[in-house]
């Protein structure tokens, strides 16, 4: 079942939208069913493939991969990557850890837990992040700080807006306090980018966590998020051990977040290509008041 | 030259003795006047600021505060600020901006609470606006651990132009009973965990996460906490006036370089 399951992701393909293509039908085996983790519907997973990965009882929108989410997003042929070569070595040589990156790439197809890159959506020139949670929950260790910085600081370089698509388990416990300082990095990044008046839109997609979220995440101009997604800081289970008592379903959804004040806008996936190239389109250029 | 492991000072650390910033803050400083809240919604005990005077010159302080009883550690939760203490602590960063003196933080958390209200509050943006901040915050910062320090809730007070950390202090992405629990999905390895994690003051002048190591009194600082404390002040005194000597854009740009350097990875080529 297993070896079923990785032989049908593909490895390493040239570029991420050409594994797309690919990967796209196959990464979801048909015979499995697919269970709400916010509604506990049960459908098909074909019926949910079809509903682009969106769960039609309660609205959850479901994890995408960081390939499925460019070809969501981004101009056909517009996607141009950055440092795609970085790859994570192990700073405090925790045992095994070269070994599950190895795995992870051989399964994912990915070098590290996110994609960066120029691209245009609706038109619209942007440089664009995309983490990956199906990459150790898209954990947040050198590469990933490393990445993230370069992208803002060559969208300051080159005056683009960013928009980035966030979901992480938080830091990466592997890469001990130099992944803790990748928080430091990233935002002291974000700050560069923002005083040179540039525009940053953050997308929360399911699950955005710990030291994501207390970093790059929470500093967007604009905090959108997908419908029903996990967005929080703390682990639901560690606050339930604190109170001892079962949390609401709803705390720390997206709904959660709107509610009190930490997200600007829900958007379906369906309108969020248009909302983000309508978005950036209203920001391009001045917006006219005296400096 | 500390022989101890890292669980040894793990234990040490949290030793009920070990003076805390309250014990400090008298011997070290000439005058304090402590300042309460966020101005947003309330003032959390967990973090102790305000503005003191050392050899004369204007400091702002800024410290998590453990308690060593009960009844203080209710005040103080246990260290473990909520959103308001970090965006207390930001305000009074902001202060020292507009005033020009530097900002002395003394890091001393398990972490920051994992609770309903925190999440409620922000817990996630007030740290990260905190590390935003921080980074372009015109005034010198000097950052000091003087115990635990414990994940984003210590680098919310942690992005600094220099970090120093007390000789048996530790600074760590999670508790290492966190890591144990993760990793291993075993919380009964923490001592195991503290000592494969490279959380000592050598271990993170290693990684460039700190610059300096303060000695400690023989035994630890519990056992003498006045000459602890005179050390402290010396340290402070041959340090943070040289920051003040520095252009802004020169001191921003380094602060800047200090985090940016951090990471390890291999570049090969697109294939």
């Amino acid at each position: 079942m297993l070896q079923d399951l990785l032989q049908k992701v593909k490895i390493r393909a040239p570029s991420p939208l050409a594994k797309a293509a690919e990967s796209v039908p196959l990464s979801i085996p048909k015979d499995l069913l697919f269970k709400c983790p916010r509604c506990q519907a049960v459908l098909s997973s074909e019926e949910f493939t079809a509903a682009g990965r969106v769960c039609p009882a309660c609205g959850y929108h479901a994890r995408l991969t960081a390939a499925q989410r460019l070809e969501e997003t981004v101009d056909e042929g517009s996607f141009e990557e950055f440092d795609e070569g970085l790859e994570s070595c192990n700073p405090i040589d925790f045992p095994g850890y070269g070994e599950k990156v190895a795995q992870l790439q051989a399964a994912t197809g990915l070098r590290e837990a996110v994609i960066t890159g120029r691209c245009r959506i609706g038109g619209e020139a942007a440089v664009i992040v995309v983490m990956d949670s199906h990459f150790m929950m898209a954990s947040m260790g050198s590469v990933v700080g490393e990445k993230i910085t370069r992208a803002f600081e060559k969208a300051a370089d080159e005056g683009l807006p960013v928009v980035a698509f966030t979901a992480s388990g938080g830091a990466r416990m592997q890469e001990g306090i130099v992944s803790l300082m990748q928080m430091a990095k990233t935002s002291g990044a974000v700050a560069r980018h923002s005083r040179r008046g540039l525009l940053y839109i953050t997308v929360l997609t399911d699950p955005t966590t710990g030291g994501v979220t207390a970093s790059f995440a929470s500093l967007g101009d604009i905090i959108i998020a997908e419908p029903k997604v996990l967005v929080g800081f703390a682990g639901r289970r560690v606050i339930e051990g604190t109170i001892r008592q079962r949390l609401p379903e709803s705390f720390q959804s997206a709904e959660f977040l709107e509610e009190h004040g930490f997200v600007d806008m829900i958007v379906t996936r369906r309108e969020m290509k248009e909302t983000l190239s309508r978005l950036l389109a209203v920001h391009r250029g001045e917006g006219g008041a005296c400096e | 030259m500390n022989k101890k492991t890292a669980w040894e000072r793990m234990l040490l650390v949290r030793e009920k003795d070990r003076p805390t910033i309250r014990d400090y803050i008298p011997l070290v400083f000439d005058e304090f006047w402590e300042m309460h809240g966020d101005r947003l919604y309330g003032d959390d005990g967990a973090i102790l600021g305000g503005v003191a005077t050392l050899e004369g010159r204007p400091v702002t302080v800024i410290a998590q505060v453990k308690g060593r009883t009960l009844e203080e550690n209710k005040k103080s939760n246990f260290a473990m600020p909520h959103p308001e203490g970090y965006r207390k602590a930001l305000r009074l960063m902001k202060q020292a901006e507009k005033f020009h003196r530097p900002v002395v933080c003394f890091i001393d958390t398990p972490g920051a609470f994992c609770g309903v209200e925190a999440e409620e509050r922000g817990q996630g943006e007030a740290i990260a606006r905190n590390l935003f901040e921080m980074m372009e915050l015109r005034t010198p910062v000097l950052s000091i651990v003087l115990g635990e320090g414990g994940s984003g809730g210590a680098l919310a007070l942690g992005v600094a132009d220099r970090v120093a950390m007390l000789e048996n202090a530790l600074y760590s992405v999670i508790s290492p009973r966190g890591f144990a629990s993760i990793l291993w999905k075993d919380a009964s390895r923490e001592e195991e965990a503290a000592n494969i994690m490279r959380i000592t003051a050598e271990d993170l002048i290693g990684f460039g996460v700190a610059e300096d190591m303060i000695p400690e009194p023989q035994g630890g600082a519990h056992r003498d906490p006045e000459s602890m404390a005179a050390t402290l002040r010396e340290y402070l005194k041959n340090t943070i006036f040289k920051f003040t000597e520095l252009p802004i854009e020169k001191l921003l740009e380094s602060r800047y370089d200090r985090f940016r350097k951090i990471g390890e990875f291999t570049a090969s080529q697109p294939d």
